[in-house]
């Protein structure tokens, strides 16, 4: 009997069901983790005020609740914010030790520029050459909103000196080139000089409006109370934003909720990366995948040809081949190294002391950058490429070859209007698990390019538009940067999720783009024998 | 008088003139100091078992086998009093003038039109009136044309496997040949679409000159004019269709015909 149950299959078909479950639980529950944790961080959450056995009085969020090991008694961990003023955000309590709880309406959260978020209660607003402060439940927000275009005139002022800075410094490299070309005391110079002269005296008279505008606008303040009743003053000028949770209605919240997303898809980070958006490491990240694409599929793809078409195949492309199929498994560390060590200071190096000698020391392409970061890359997922490529030409049937052959058509031909339209949807399989792979990868990119905070996108409005040079951000390493090197994990913690997700999300888009464009060729190139 | 000059002598005026052909797959021989002439307008099948090198000599006519490596061939071809081993010789235009129908039915995967227009768009004819009266010519000629005329631009993938021979021999047609080669179109196709393969070929024989592969002895007596039988790589014995079937000079020939051997 058992030797026919086991002959029979039937375990076969469980083993197999198994093995897929479990692979499917594991991936489902890493899912559900991201989602769930990264759709709710930008939910705003009630404040409770807990006063304490001993008197004091705590407020805060609840973040967690946890039974104490060996009895029935629990604890709860409260983010009680106000960096400033506590040393910590995070504050773990006894249940027991909670003698009452509420939910005060007129708590007020804000998120500032810098201590993270404070929670209080508004006491009064110094507020100068304004019109006196509104008063009633939002006369904090409107306050803050009135300061708003002062805020910009001020940020403008800031953009307008970095503005000058650049074309003083593009001066200066103008003035060393002049010296290493033995150019001495042409009127030309002495133009550049007078120049130079003219847009100090600016910048120094710029610096002197934004100090006193800014100092002006610190003044205006507003002071809040602690639960304790502490008193803390706030520049107005460094909330980002306020709001009241427990008076706020679920319309309210999701206004809230909108307002974070706008903000994480289009603001900069603030607070080493743990608040703020995303939008360079959205960039970055999107932009690095694209270029790497641009730069490696092309090579991936004629290398792949070239292997399984015009070699003769012999020892030596039964080499090659053994060594492209190594060379996904190299970990990618290493690509990273050799990126740093070739491109890097090889090539970047070379270029800088061939085309940029004038600014010298200060390397200009002999230093990380998004240029390098994707070669880098696509020298990891070319080996993908070359092998799909040559897989999806090898699958042709001679038959095909050999009946274009027959009409007269050169190799070239043959290649180009038939094996290679037919080979796309295999060959774009090898892109998007080049582009997947590429798009999880952090290690390589620490070392070739990516920076925690890039001051400059790679692509903008100065000309040449195309930055190639500069460092970026990439929402990988935002995740491990966050997460593990930030002083504040904790605080950090629901950003690492949002950032996961994000990742998650682009890759899928990017994939489920060329998934989509696959099925067409697939579609428009299919053999099926009748 | 030597073997070869008396096959080439039982055609008058022949269009291939095939001569002391030796082929070799490294270091086997596939083909053995083959001489004959091949006629033009004429239907010539090459017969033997399997093994004996008929589709090895069918591919050297257009140098199909330049594709193969390690392959070597001694001996001329001459089509037209031209040797088209002649390593100068541009295999482009002996493809253009030697078309050829395989075994499997191999149509390319676009439509039924783009296969027929195939080898003219490679030869560089743009014009779309130039092109469409070709592909209804040819697909006409190929008695297709019926069938497929409502679905010209749907994918030739849907047609059936006669069908799709069909349609290779349309493509080859397209291109105005002087000679069709045919590798055993037939044998993977049923009787009917064998039948029809078969009148085609009988029609065909007006303006080209066919040589064809089979392994179906019936086929060969139906529709040939003239008969090869190989053995070996070897031509055993050569001359009309009529005469090899009804009384061969070859003990050997007269076995496989009957069915004895082979």
């Amino acid at each position: 009997m058992s030797k026919k149950f086991w002959q029979q299959g039937e375990p076969f078909v469980w083993a197999t069901g198994l093995a897929l479950s479990l692979i499917l639980f594991l991936t489902m529950l890493l899912l559900y983790v991201v989602i769930a944790n990264g759709l709710m961080v930008f939910w705003p959450k009630q404040v409770a005020l807990a006063t304490l056995s001993d008197g004091r009085q705590l407020l805060g969020e609840i973040v967690r609740e946890e039974v104490i090991p060996g009895g029935q008694a629990k604890r709860l961990q409260f983010k009680i914010g106000n960096r400033d003023l506590y040393g910590l955000d995070f504050k773990w309590v006894d249940a027991s030790s909670i003698t009452s709880m509420s939910f005060p309406q007129n708590v007020q959260v804000l998120e500032r520029q810098e201590f993270g978020n404070f929670y209080g209660f508004l006491s009064e607003l110094e507020v100068k050459g304004l019109a006196p402060p509104a008063t009633g439940s939002n006369s904090l927000e409107q306050t803050i909103a009135a300061l708003d275009s002062r805020k910009k005139e001020v940020s403008l002022l800031g953009k307008k000196i970095a503005n000058l800075n650049r074309r003083v410094e593009m001066i200066d490299h103008r003035l060393i080139q002049a010296h290493y070309d033995k150019e001495e005391n042409t009127p030309a110079l002495a133009a550049l000089q007078g120049e130079k002269e003219g847009l100090k005296t600016e910048f120094e008279a710029l610096v002197g409006i934004l100090n006193e505008k800014g100092a002006a606008l610190a003044t205006n303040q507003a002071i809040f109370l602690d639960a304790n009743g502490r008193t803390k003053a706030i520049p107005l000028v460094n909330i980002v934003r306020s709001y009241q949770p427990n008076a706020m209605s679920v319309l309210a919240k999701c206004g809230y909720y909108l307002e974070r997303m706008r903000e994480l898809f289009l603001d900069e980070p603030r607070e080493s990366n743990t608040e703020g958006g995303l939008f360079p490491a959205i960039f970055g990240t999107i932009m690095l995948i694209l270029l790497m694409s641009v730069l490696s599929f092309p090579l991936g793809v004629l290398a792949g040809i070239y292997l399984r078409e015009y070699a003769k195949d012999g020892y030596l492309v039964r080499l090659v081949r053994i060594a492209v199929n190594n060379l996904a498994g190299i970990p990618s560390i290493v690509y990273g190294i050799f990126g740093l060590g070739f491109f890097v200071y090889g090539v970047g190096g070379s270029i800088d002391q061939m085309f940029f000698p004038e600014r010298l020391p200060t390397p200009t392409f002999g230093t990380g950058g998004i240029l390098w970061t994707s070669l880098t890359l696509g020298l990891l997922t070319v080996p993908v490429v070359i092998v799909a490529t040559e897989e999806a030409l090898g699958a042709i049937s001679p038959g095909i070859r050999e009946g274009s052959q027959a009409l007269a058509a050169t190799k070239l031909q043959t290649l180009t209007r038939i094996l290679l339209p037919m080979a796309s949807p295999g060959i774009l399989t090898g892109f998007i698990l080049a582009m997947a792979r590429a798009a999880g990868e952090v290690a390589p990119l620490m070392i070739t390019g990516v920076v925690k905070l890039a001051p400059a996108l790679p692509l903008d409005g100065v000309f040449p538009y195309l930055h190639l040079d500069r460092k970026f951000m990439h929402l990988g390493f935002h995740i491990y940067d966050i997460g593990f090197q930030s002083p504040n994990v904790e605080a950090a913690k629901p950003m690492v999720y949002v950032t996961t997700l994000l990742l998650i999300l682009i890759v899928l888009l990017l994939t489920s783009t060329a998934i989509h464009l696959r099925n067409r060729m697939r579609q428009r190139y299919s053999v099926t024998d009748v | 008088m030597p073997r070869s000059d008396s096959a080439i002598s039982v055609i008058e005026n022949p269009q291939v003139v095939i001569k002391d052909l030796n082929l070799y797959y490294g270091a086997s021989q596939a083909l053995h100091d083959l001489s004959f002439g091949i006629p033009a307008g004429q239907v010539t099948a090459l017969i033997g078992p399997s093994g004996c090198g008929k589709s090895t000599l069918l591919r050297c006519i257009n140098r199909m086998n330049d594709l193969v490596d390690g392959l070597r061939v001694e001996g001329s071809i001459t089509i037209d009093g031209e040797n088209i081993n002649d390593p100068t010789l541009d295999v482009i235009e002996l493809r253009r003038k030697v078309g050829m129908v395989f075994q499997k039915w191999n149509p390319f995967p676009k439509s039924i039109y783009e296969n027929v227009v195939y080898g003219l768009r490679i030869a560089g004819i743009k014009e779309r009136t130039t092109l469409e009266e070709a592909a209804e010519k040819s697909l006409k000629r190929a008695a297709l044309w019926d069938e497929v005329k409502e679905r010209l631009h749907q994918s030739a993938m849907g047609l059936s496997g006669g069908q799709m021979q069909r349609l290779c021999i349309a493509r080859a047609i397209a291109v105005s040949p002087e000679i069709i080669l045919m590798d055993e179109p037939c044998s993977a196709l049923d009787p009917r679409s064998t039948a029809r393969i078969e009148e085609l070929i009988r029609e065909l024989r007006e303006e080209y000159t066919i040589i064809i592969v089979t392994h179906n002895m019936q086929q060969a007596a139906r529709i040939s004019d003239y008969t090869a039988y190989m053995y070996l790589g070897e031509l055993v014995e050569y001359g009309p269709t009529q005469q090899v079937f009804t009384v061969p000079v070859k003990k050997e020939t007269e076995d496989y015909i009957t069915g004895r051997f082979g």
